[in-house]
């Protein structure tokens, strides 16, 4: 019991997610407009959130390294996506006179967002202009680019071959009954990873002769664990097969995972907004790692560009307004600090699956898309109100 | 003459010091005190006692003023009796006009209609008075510090002090300024005004003072009058520093090998104030297995000459050459130093050392991550053991590597600090005020570490405020004042009484 308690106190937003899932299922069930967790709205729920995850990675970069945010992410969705539609649909993957295909038009797209990003984080980085400002300016900037790029109209549709790679399902054309087969098989392919890293990771420990948690605790969290994924893709399987959205959404949130919690450049980004002078005097190119955070904020808004046209199969004057709030609240829901120096991808991962599930939760019971808006801005607060309170009564720094 | 303020037994604790031990001190109406002791003997804590910055409650023993004991609970209770602090940090806001500084907490008019002509003629008024011609709707940053100074003197006059007290009023004073002051402030005893004064300048203090309070490790030595007692410098130094030496140093037999870090004719430039050199044709050297000191008082360039050498990690337009193990080498930046290790402990370890977020494990890893990373992948397993060594080896009592520093004391984080940069395996570690702040048990522990690291052949640069610690760790001192390196002492020849005198005779 005691240790639940401190599974609790340890992660607070994982709780919290967990019931208002089943607070929003029990509402949706009660009132019969369907269920929170059928098959049908597990798969919205990727494809409606698919975006702030990858934006909401390259944020948490940013704030880690000193409760800086990047405003002007929306802008970049839609520029990347006003060239890259301009690109594929109107120019016929024809860049300046070069015949190319729909690789190099998304290749071109990404070094766009890189490009972007640079700009910005040269600013940043080197001339230390506030990043609030560089941000908003780009903000503007970039947003009237994408107007003029697309004439302000939009563009639409997106051709098959495009949206193939971002908006589809596996396995494609089958009968249902070999969909759900193929899914379950790689859910529990998936499951047999999962278990086997932990247990590998495990053994290596004992190995040598570090602590291990108890075992029992470590295969209660194994089997909750597989059961969200056994779960999760036997709901694509009941729906249109595996999106193949998720694909790249795993790559993107556990490849930064891995770079924030294994590697060098990961831990300077931490030491960074720690406390940047120190940072400095252990001779961590600060401007460095800055100028990343930034440049790679633009390289994941390009990401984020592809699949919103995905989705959307169009890119469109609008596409990407307000983009960034949604991906700084889910960093702030998600426990990092506007300080800098903390934050998890993890975190941030549940903080996007939390606002994600109160807007679509919300969305299938009907509330005034005002009301929803107070919602938001209310869990947003009281989520970080409760974090710097807990912090404050552990009597940490 | 009637005594306007009486402190009693005062007593005050920091978390594992003692910072104020019994003092005692009585101030008459009228006169001139000045009280005098080391960097650390508790001078400040004693005024921050008094202008209630420490509320009543936080100490021990009685502060009495005009005949009836005071609780101050907040600055403002002491202002109110009339008792005004200028600290030596300014307090002024640059970009605010001198009289909305001179009148900041004790606005002119109702709260919620400010009465700018009465503030700006009263400021003028107090202008006047302390004799500075300049607008009172000139801005702060538009004047110099002996004219920011003059404000600040302004603004005490304008909340009606009878007690005027003065931390180092002088320090960032050329000659000339500083005359003025002191005679302003004679001028003001004439009216009546009571005054404290606390400096490191001694001539200044037998000039204008009429009693001079002497402090030494938190307690009052003596009280020295004039007319009755030798106000003499030699005097009062003898007063500061008349310690007895304990064995509060670990014994060392010192094997000195061959130079380590040599710097010739190394000038540094502030790092705002392009014109202003704060280190000036520095000329040092550290041999193998020495422990060499830099004493000097704050703001004499010691912290400024270790980061410039550190890969120029402070200041601009840095001249000099730079050679270590006999080679010249030019370090442009810390990674660069770190590699030709060279190591750099800072004095302000909250400020510039540590991530006090993070754990202890990290920490000490921080300045050397390519030794548990393997193609920029950490091995936490390999980092948690370094941490686990550094720990038992520096015993750092802590309840486990994973505990973040910030938690720590203030002795253990500066053995976490030591372990980052020990982890660097330097050949020459300069150690910024590596005892600031801990307490008497953890000094002695950081002593014996350093001289562990001699032992094993490593040479350290220490830079120190506290003189017993220089004078008991170090086989060479250097006397650094304003800038420059005025004296070299041998071990044999340093004492107190030395190093002192040599920093009276430069400035």
């Amino acid at each position: 019991m005691k240790k639940a308690l401190e599974i609790l106190k340890k992660n607070p937003m994982l709780i919290a997610l967990v019931f208002v899932m089943l607070f929003f299922h029990i509402w949706i069930v009660m009132t019969g407009r369907g269920s929170l967790f059928a098959p049908r709205n597990i798969t919205n729920l990727i494809s409606q959130n698919g975006y702030v995850i990858i934006l909401a990675t390259g944020m948490l970069l940013c704030i880690l390294t000193g409760g800086n945010i990047d405003l002007s992410v929306g802008s970049m969705v839609c520029l990347v996506a006003a060239l890259g539609a301009t690109l594929i649909v109107k120019w016929n993957n024809n860049f300046l006179g070069i015949q190319g295909n729909v690789y190099t038009s998304i290749a071109l797209c990404l070094l766009l967002g890189i490009l972007l990003g640079a700009i910005q984080a040269y600013w940043i980085a080197y001339v230390r202009i506030p990043a609030f400002i560089v941000t908003l300016a780009g903000m503007l900037a970039y947003r009237g680019l994408a107007l003029i790029l697309l004439n302000a109209q939009t563009i639409s549709p997106m051709p098959a071959e495009f949206t193939g790679y971002f908006g589809s399902f596996l396995p494609g054309a089958s009968s249902a009954g070999s969909r759900l087969q193929i899914s379950l098989i790689t859910g529990a392919i998936i499951c047999a990873v999962v278990v086997a890293v932990q247990l590998y990771s495990r053994v290596s420990k004992i190995r040598k002769n570090y602590d291990v948690e108890n075992v029992r605790w470590m295969w209660a969290r194994l089997v909750v664990i597989c059961a969200v994924i056994i779960g999760s893709f036997y709901s694509f399987g009941k729906d249109r097969g595996i999106p193949v959205v998720l694909i790249l959404l795993g790559v993107v949130v556990l490849t930064y995972y891995y770079y924030t919690a294994k590697t060098v450049p990961g831990r300077y980004l931490y030491a960074m907004g720690g406390n940047e002078k120190a940072a400095k005097l252990s001779g961590i190119n600060t401007n460095g790692v800055l100028f990343f955070a930034y440049a790679n904020m633009g390289f994941l808004a390009a990401v984020a560009a592809l699949v919103c046209m995905a989705r959307f199969n169009s890119a469109f004057p609008t596409l990407g307004q307000s983009y960034e709030l949604d991906a700084i609240g889910a960093c702030f829901i998600g426990g990092a600090s506007a300080y800098g120096g903390i934050g998890t991808v993890g975190g941030t991962l549940i903080g996007t699956v939390f606002m994600g599930v109160l807007n679509n939760g919300m969305s299938i019971l009907g509330i005034n898309a005002n009301w929803q808006q107070v919602v938001k801005g209310a869990v947003l607060l009281t989520a970080v109100v409760f974090d710097v309170l807990s912090k404050k009564r552990k009597g940490g720094a | 003459m009637k005594n306007l303020l009486q402190l009693k037994g005062i007593v005050k604790e920091f978390p594992g010091v003692r910072a104020l031990d019994y003092v005692d001190m009585n101030v008459a109406e009228g006169e001139i005190h000045a009280l005098v002791g080391e960097n650390g003997a508790g001078k400040s804590t004693l005024m921050n006692i008094l202008s209630g910055v420490y509320p009543h409650g936080t100490y021990e023993g009685e502060v009495i003023y005009d005949g009836e004991v005071c609780r101050f609970a907040t600055i403002r209770d002491s202002e109110k009796k009339g008792i005004v602090i200028i600290h030596q940090e300014l307090a002024l806001v640059p970009y605010m006009t001198i009289a909305e500084n001179m009148f900041l907490g004790n606005e002119r008019g109702s709260a919620f209609n400010l009465d700018w002509n009465e503030t700006y003629a009263k400021a003028g008024e107090y202008l006047k008075m302390v004799g500075l011609k300049e607008s009172s709707h000139t801005l702060i940053k538009d004047i110099g510090v002996g004219k920011q100074q003059l404000t600040e003197i302004a603004k005490a006059l304008a909340k009606n002090v009878r007690l005027l007290i003065l931390d180092e009023p002088t320090a960032s004073l050329n000659e000339n300024d500083s005359q003025k002051l002191l005679e302003m402030l004679l001028q003001f005893k004439s009216q009546g005004m009571t005054s404290i004064l606390i400096s490191h300048k001694l001539s200044e203090v037998s000039q204008v003072a009429d009693r001079i309070t002497v402090l030494r490790d938190g307690r009052t030595i003596e009280t020295l009058t004039k007319g009755t007692d030798d106000l003499s410098e030699e005097r009062i130094i003898k007063g500061m520093v008349g310690r007895e030496m304990t064995s509060r140093y670990p014994a060392r037999t010192p094997h000195v090998g061959e130079v380590l870090l040599e710097v010739r004719s190394w000038t540094v430039h502030h790092e705002l104030y392009e014109e202003r050199k704060v280190c000036e044709n520095v000329n040092i050297s550290v041999r193998r297995g020495e422990v060499v000191g830099i004493s000097g008082l704050m703001g004499s360039g010691r912290t400024e000459l270790g980061m410039s050498i550190f890969g120029k990690s402070y200041g601009q337009n840095i001249q000099g050459t730079l050679l270590l193990n006999g080679q010249e080498v030019h370090l442009n930046s810390v990674r660069e130093a770190i590699n030709n290790k060279l190591a750099y402990a800072t004095e302000d370890r909250k400020g510039n050392g540590l991530v006090l977020t993070e754990a202890i494990r990290i920490n000490t890893t921080l300045a050397n991550l390519s030794k548990v990373s393997c193609m920029k992948h950490l091995d936490m397993d390999l980092e948690r053991r370094v941490a686990q060594e550094f720990r038992e080896k520096l015993r750092v009592k802590c309840s486990s590597v994973e505990q973040p520093v910030g938690n720590l004391s203030g002795g253990n984080q500066q053995k976490v600090l030591l372990s980052k940069w020990m982890f660097t395996e330097p050949d020459v570690l300069i150690l910024d005020e590596p005892s600031r702040g801990i307490d008497v048990g953890a000094k002695y522990e950081i002593y014996k570490i350093i001289n562990d690291l001699v032992a094993e052949g490593k040479a350290v640069l220490m830079i120190s405020s506290e003189m017993p610690e220089i004078l008991g760790m170090c086989d060479r001192i250097y006397v650094m004042c304003e800038g420059r390196v005025v004296a070299e002492l041998p071990r044999e020849e340093a004492s107190q009484e030395a190093i002192m005198a040599c920093i009276l005779k430069a400035s």
